[in-house]
C-alpha cells in the first residue's frame, strides 16, 4: 500500500469511525460505544498477530497470553495494597515521583498502590522478557511444533494464574482503577467520558495502523514477506531470519500488552480465560478473517465482529460463529474475504455503471 | 502405605491418565503419518464416540452401542476428508492448523446443540465404580485395563495393516512419497479417506472405552486434543508407537509431579516438560532426527 | 481499491450500528422488563442451562397468572457463555439500553465480581446466582445473591464431622470460582471448629481421573474423611477414584452435589456421600407440613413435566432470585428502583427452594443455618442424613 493510498485509508477510516460517534449520538445510543472500543482494542491485538502470521508466516496460539501478562501485571500493581510497607525506606520516595500513589479504593478507605503509569510501564517490561524468552527458541521451531508451543505457553500462563491467588485465581481481579493519561485525558469505562475513551482507542488504533503500515512497508517489511515466502531464500539473501522473527514476535506480544493494559483499566477488571485457548483462538480467526497479511482488513474486520459478538448477536452460537468463520475463510478466501469482496463489488459497479472507456490502456 | 506400594499407586495413576492420552494420540499420528495434517478436531472424534455410545446405548446392548458409535463417527471422518481436506490440499500448514481448530469448535457446538450440557457416561465394560484390581499394594481400575488393551490393540491392527496388507503399504507409500505413490498407481486420495476414517474410528473406540473413568460431556475433546496433542509430539510424529510411550509418559510426569508439588501445577508442569522438549529436540524422543525439516537452518 | 473496501466494510459498519437496535418497549412502558445473564452455554452451562430454563418457566407462569399487580414481565436473556466479558458487556448493554428494572445472575462468581460495581454504579438491582461470599461482603446496597452462603455448608460439614469424631481430613477443590470460595471457607472455619486440614490440594476442574492425588491423600496417615469442593464430572470422578483405591473414609461434597444425575454418574460409589443442601432434592421425604414443601413440590412438578430432565438446586437459585425481585416489585408497588430495592432488603419470611429468606441491610444473601439439611446417598437415592 503506497503511502498515498495509506493516507486516504486513513483519512477514510478516521472518518468513518466519526461518522459513527456522531451518528450514535444523534440516535440516542451512545451506549454503543462501549462496545466499540472494547472491540478496538482486541483489534490491536490482531494487527500484532497479522504481522507475526500475515507478514513472517508463522502461527501463535497462545496470544491471549500476552494479553493476559499485559493486563494482569497493570491490574495486580495498582489494586495490591502496599500500606504495610509504609515504614521502608524507599517508599516516601517512591511517592514522590508518582510510582506509588495513595487513592480511594471502592470502598473509601485509602490503599498504596502503583500508578497506572508505571504499572503500564511495568506490563511492557514484563512482556517483552517473557516474549524474548519465548520467543527464541520456539520461532526456530516450525508449523505444526510452533502451534504446539504457542498453544503450551498460553496455557501454562493461563494455569499459572488459574492456580495463584495474587492473581485472584478464578475470579480475576475487579477493582481496578482508571488510567489517568495526558492533559485530563483517562482510560475508564464511567458512562462521562464515554466518548473521549471511544477516541482515545480509535485514535491509538490509527495511529498504530500508520506506524505498523510504514513497518511494513520498510526494509523490515520486505524481509519479513521474503521470510513469509521461502525462508531457506531469505536466508541465502543474507537476512538474519531468526533476529527479524523475533523481534516481530516481541512487537506483536508488546502490541498485545498494551492491548491488554488499556483494556484492563477500561473495563475495571481481568478474568483467567483472557489467556485461554479459547480466546487465543479467537484472535487467529479474526486475524485469518481480515485477511492475515491486510492490517487495514484485519483491523475493520475484527471491530466489526467482535462488536457483534459483545452486542450479543450471536447469542448462544457465539463460539461457533468463531469456528465457522475460521473454516470458511481459510476454505474459500485464504487471503481474506476483503479482495473478493472487492472483486464482486467491482464487477456489480461494472454491471451497473457500464464499462468504463479504459484510458492510457489500463483497464 | 510403604514407600513401595506408593511409588507403585502413583505410577499406576500415571497409566490411568497416561492410556487416555495415548489413545487420543494415535489417532493424531495416523492422520499425521498418511496426511502430513495434524488434526486439532482429534478430540471432538473421541467426544462424538462417547456420546453417540451413551445415545445409542439407551436402545441397544453396550458392544453394539460402541460398534454403531465408531462406524458413523468414521464415516463422519471420511466425509470430512471428502468434502474439505481434500480441497485444501494446497494450503499451507498454518491454513491447516486453523482449518482444523475452526472444525473443533464447530464440532464441540454442534454437539452442545444436539445433545445438551450434560455430563453422561457409558457403563464400565467389566465390574462397576468401585471395582479394583489389587498389584502388590496399589489397585487400579479394570477399565483401565480395557483402555490399555484398545491402546494395544490398535498399535498392533495399524501396524499390521500398514506393513502386511496391500492397502496398508499403499498408505505407507503416500506418506513416504505422494507423487511416486500417485505415479505407481496408487490412488492417493483413497488413501487419505481411508486414514481419516480409521483414525476418526479409534478416536471413537477411546471415546468408548474412556467413558467410564472420565465421563463424557460435550467439552471433553479440546482438552484430551491438546493432551494428546502433546503426548504424539512428544513421542514423535509418525510413529505409533512413539505416540502411545508419549502419551504414558505424559500421564507419569504428571502423576510425578502432583507427588511433589501441589497438584494445581501439574498441567504447568507438563506443558513445561513438552516445551522444553520441542526447544531442545523437537523430533520427540523416538522421532528420526533427520526427515520433515522441523528448524529452518 | 483499498478506498472503496475501507468504505463498503465503513458503511456495513454503520449499517450493524443502526441494525444493533434492541427492541425497546420504551413507548409502551406497561411490561417490567427483568434482565437475566446466564452461562447456558460454555464452560459453566450446567449451572446456567437450568437457570434459564427456569427463569423462563416462572415468567410464562408468572404473566400467565396476570403478571405483577396487573402488569406482565418481560424477560431479557443474555447467555454469557461463563466469559465476563461478555458479563460486562451485556450487564451495560441491560443497564443502559433495555433500562431494566433488576438483573437476575450471572451464573458464576468470577463474572458476578466484574460487574458487582458496575451494578452498584448505576444502581441497578442485581440478583446473583453465584455463591461467593465477596458478592455480598462488603455490602453493596444494590447487590443481593440467592444461594446459600459457602460457610454456612462448611459449617454443616464440619459439624457433622465432629459428631462423627473426624478430626484430620484431607481438602480437593477444583480450580474455579466455586472450588476456591470453597477451599477459602474450608481453610477459614476449620481451625475454630476444631478440624485439621492435613491434605489441601487443587486440581484443574476439567480433570479426567483423580487416582494421584487421590494416593497423595492416602499416603497422609491419619487422614479420616475427604472434602471434596468441586462440580461435575470431577464430582463423581473423585467418588469413584477414592473406591477403587480402597479407601473407606467418608467422603463429604459441596452443595454442587445437588442433581441425582451426579450420584448415577457415581454409581454405588456415591452410597453414603454426605453433602449440605437446599431441601429441593428430598422434597418427596418431607412432611406436608414443612413450609417449604408446597412450594419445592409445584416447582419441581412443573419444572420435570415441562424440561423432562431433573430439577437441581441451581436452577433453584434462579427461581429464588425471580421470586425475591417480583416479591420486591409487589410488595414496593412501584418500578421505582430505590424503593424495590429498599423492600427487597425488608423481605421476611419469604418461602424460596433454598430455604426462608430474611433480609436486612447487612445481610444480603438471608438465607440462615437452618437453610440447609445434611443429606447423604442412600440406594442411589438422596435422603436426609440422620445420626
Amino acid at each position: 500500500m503506497s503511502k498515498y493510498t495509506q493516507l486516504w485509508a486513513g483519512g477514510l477510516l478516521a472518518a468513518i469511525l466519526v461518522a459513527a460517534q456522531l451518528l450514535l449520538r444523534v440516535t440516542g445510543k451512545d451506549y454503543c460505544l462501549t462496545q466499540l472500543t472494547m472491540s478496538v482494542y482486541y483489534a490491536i491485538v490482531v494487527l500484532g498477530l497479522c504481522l507475526v502470521m500475515g507478514y513472517a508466516g508463522q502461527v501463535s496460539l497462545g496470544h491471549g497470553a500476552f494479553f493476559a501478562i499485559g493486563g494482569y501485571t497493570s491490574a495486580i500493581l495498582t489494586t495490591a495494597d502496599f500500606s504495610r510497607f509504609q515504614s521502608l525506606a524507599g517508599v516516601g520516595w517512591l511517592k514522590s515521583i508518582h510510582i506509588l500513589e495513595v487513592r480511594q479504593n471502592l470502598f473509601g478507605s485509602p490503599v498504596t498502590t502503583v500508578s497506572p503509569w508505571a504499572a503500564f510501564l511495568a506490563a511492557m517490561v514484563v512482556t517483552l522478557v517473557i516474549a524474548a524468552v519465548i520467543g527464541y527458541p520456539a520461532l526456530r521451531l516450525k508449523g505444526h511444533y510452533l502451534a504446539m508451543a504457542t498453544l503450551g505457553f498460553g496455557l501454562i500462563v493461563n494455569k499459572l494464574i488459574l492456580g495463584s491467588s495474587i492473581a485472584g485465581a478464578a475470579d480475576g481481579i475487579s477493582d481496578v482503577p482508571p488510567f489517568a493519561l495526558l492533559g485530563g485525558l483517562m482510560v475508564s469505562g464511567k458512562s462521562p467520558v464515554r466518548v473521549q475513551n471511544y477516541y482515545i482507542a480509535c485514535g491509538l488504533l490509527l495511529l498504530l495502523l500508520v506506524l505498523l503500515g510504514n513497518l511494513v512497508r520498510s526494509r523490515m517489511g520486505r524481509a519479513l514477506r521474503a521470510i513469509h515466502d521461502r525462508e531457506t531464500a531469505a536466508n541465502a539473501m543474507g537476512i538474519n531470519t531468526s533476529a527479524v522473527k523475533l523481534k516481530v514476535f516481541v512487537l506483536s506480544a508488546l502490541l498485545a500488552a498494551l492491548a491488554g493494559v488499556l483494556f484492563t483499566h477500561y473495563t475495571g477488571g481481568i478474568g483467567p480465560s483472557e489467556a485461554g485457548p479459547l480466546k487465543s483462538v479467537r484472535y487467529v480467526a479474526l486475524a485469518a478473517a481480515g485477511g492475515m497479511a491486510n492490517l487495514w482488513g484485519a483491523a475493520v474486520v475484527s471491530t466489526l465482529i467482535n462488536y457483534l459478538s459483545l452486542r450479543d448477536w450471536f447469542g448462544s452460537f457465539d463460539q461457533a460463529v468463531f469456528g465457522v468463520i475460521l473454516i470458511l475463510i481459510i476454505a474459500l478466501a485464504p487471503d481474506g474475504p476483503l479482495p473478493p469482496l472487492a472483486l464482486w463489488v467491482r464487477r456489480a459497479a461494472r454491471r451497473v455503471f457500464g464499462q468504463r472507456r479504459p484510458r492510457h490502456g489500463a483497464a | 502405605m510403604d514407600s513401595g506400594d506408593l511409588a507403585l499407586q502413583y505410577f499406576l495413576s500415571g497409566i490411568t491418565k497416561g492410556s487416555i492420552y495415548a489413545v487420543v494420540a494415535i489417532g493424531f499420528n495416523l492422520i499425521y503419518s498418511a496426511t502430513g495434517i495434524l488434526n486439532f478436531a482429534q478430540g471432538e472424534f473421541v467426544m462424538l464416540g462417547g456420546m453417540l455410545a451413551v445415545t445409542l446405548a439407551q436402545f441397544v446392548p453396550l458392544p453394539v452401542a460402541v460398534a454403531g458409535a465408531v462406524v458413523v463417527v468414521a464415516c463422519l471422518g471420511c466425509l470430512l476428508e471428502v468434502s474439505l481436506f481434500r480441497k485444501l490440499r494446497r494450503h499451507s500448514v498454518m491454513h491447516m492448523v486453523i482449518i482444523t481448530i475452526g472444525l473443533s469448535i464447530v464440532i464441540q457446538e454442534a454437539a452442545l446443540h444436539l445433545w445438551d450440557e450434560k455430563v453422561r457416561s457409558l457403563p464400565y465394560f467389566t465390574g462397576n465404580e468401585v471395582t479394583s484390581l489389587r498389584i502388590l499394594g496399589a489397585a487400579i481400575s479394570p477399565q483401565v485395563l480395557w483402555v490399555l488393551g484398545t491402546v494395544a490393540i490398535g498399535v498392533a491392527l495399524l501396524h499390521g495393516f500398514l506393513k502386511f496388507t496391500l492397502v496398508g503399504r499403499a498408505m505407507r507409500a503416500c506418506s513416504s512419497n505422494a507423487e511416486a505413490a500417485m505415479l505407481a498407481g496408487i490412488n492417493t486420495s483413497n488413501m487419505r479417506t481411508l486414514s481419516f476414517g480409521l483414525s476418526a474410528a479409534l478416536g471413537a473406540l477411546a471415546g468408548c472405552v474412556i467413558s467410564p473413568i472420565t465421563l463424557t460431556h460435550y467439552e471433553m475433546g479440546a482438552p484430551l486434543a491438546i493432551k494428546g496433542f502433546a503426548a504424539a509430539i512428544l513421542g514423535g510424529l509418525g510413529n505409533p508407537m512413539a505416540a502411545v510411550l508419549g502419551g504414558l509418559l505424559v500421564g507419569v510426569a504428571e502423576a510425578a509431579a502432583v507427588s511433589r508439588l501441589p497438584a494445581a501445577y501439574n498441567d504447568v508442569a507438563a506443558f513445561a516438560i513438552l516445551l522444553a522438549v520441542l526447544f531442545v529436540r523437537p523430533h520427540g524422543l523416538l522421532g528420526a532426527a533427520s526427515g520433515d525439516s522441523v528448524r529452518e537452518c | 481499491m483499498k478506498k472503496l473496501l475501507c468504505a463498503v466494510t465503513g458503511i456495513g459498519l454503520l449499517g450493524s450500528l443502526m441494525f444493533t437496535q434492541s427492541v425497546s418497549a420504551q413507548e409502551n412502558s406497561k411490561p417490567i422488563k427483568i434482565g437475566a445473564i446466564f452461562s447456558v452455554s460454555g464452560p459453566a452451562s450446567f449451572l446456567g442451562a437450568p437457570e434459564a430454563k427456569t427463569v423462563k418457566m416462572f415468567v410464562d407462569k408468572l404473566n400467565a397468572a396476570g403478571g405483577i399487580n396487573g402488569r406482565k414481565v418481560e424477560l431479557v436473556l443474555k447467555d454469557s457463555a461463563g466469559n465476563p466479558v461478555s458479563a460486562v458487556s451485556f450487564a451495560k448493554q441491560l443497564i443502559e439500553e433495555d433500562k431494566v428494572l433488576a438483573i437476575i445472575g450471572p451464573s458464576t462468581s468470577g463474572e458476578t465480581m466484574q460487574i458487582k460495581n458496575l451494578c452498584e454504579e448505576n444502581k441497578m438491582i442485581l440478583v446473583s446466582c453465584a455463591a461467593a461470599e465477596v458478592i455480598v461482603n462488603p455490602v453493596a446496597k444494590f447487590v443481593f445473591k440467592t444461594p446459600q452462603k459457602d460457610s454456612q455448608a462448611v459449617t454443616w460439614i464440619y459439624r457433622t464431622m465432629k459428631e462423627k469424631g473426624i478430626t484430620k481430613i484431607a481438602v480437593l477443590s477444583s480450580n474455579d470460582g466455586f472450588g476456591n470460595a470453597g477451599k477459602k471457607q474450608l481453610e477459614d472455619l476449620a481451625q475454630m471448629e476444631g478440624i485439621q486440614i492435613l491434605v489441601n490440594e487443587v486440581y484443574d476442574k476439567q480433570v479426567t481421573d483423580l487416582t494421584d492425588i487421590l494416593t497423595k491423600v492416602k499416603a497422609a496417615a491419619g487422614v479420616q474423611a475427604v472434602v471434596n469442593w468441586s462440580i461435575v464430572p470431577a464430582q463423581s470422578i473423585v467418588a469413584k477414584n477414592l473406591r477403587q483405591l480402597g479407601m473407606d473414609v467418608p467422603l463429604f461434597q459441596s452443595h454442587g452435589f445437588g442433581n441425582p444425575k451426579y450420584v448415577q454418574q457415581a454409581g454405588v460409589a456415591a452410597e453414603g456421600t454426605l453433602f449440605p443442601a437446599g431441601r429441593l432434592l428430598i422434597v418427596d421425604g418431607l412432611p406436608d407440613s414443612h413450609p417449604q414443601k408446597k412450594l419445592l413440590a409445584t416447582y419441581k412438578k412443573d419444572y420435570e413435566d415441562l424440561y423432562k430432565e431433573d430439577v437441581s438446586t441451581f436452577g433453584g437459585h434462579a427461581y429464588d432470585a425471580m421470586l425475591v425481585v417480583t416479591e420486591g416489585i409487589r410488595k414496593a408497588g412501584s418500578v421505582d428502583p430505590e424503593k424495590v430495592r429498599t423492600a427487597i432488603e425488608n423481605l421476611q419470611g419469604l418461602v424460596g427452594t433454598a430455604g426462608i429468606f430474611n433480609f436486612s441491610a447487612a445481610d444480603h444473601t438471608g438465607l440462615a443455618l437452618d437453610a440447609f439439611e445434611m443429606l447423604t446417598v442412600k440406594d442411589g437415592k438422596f435422603c436426609a442424613y440422620t445420626k
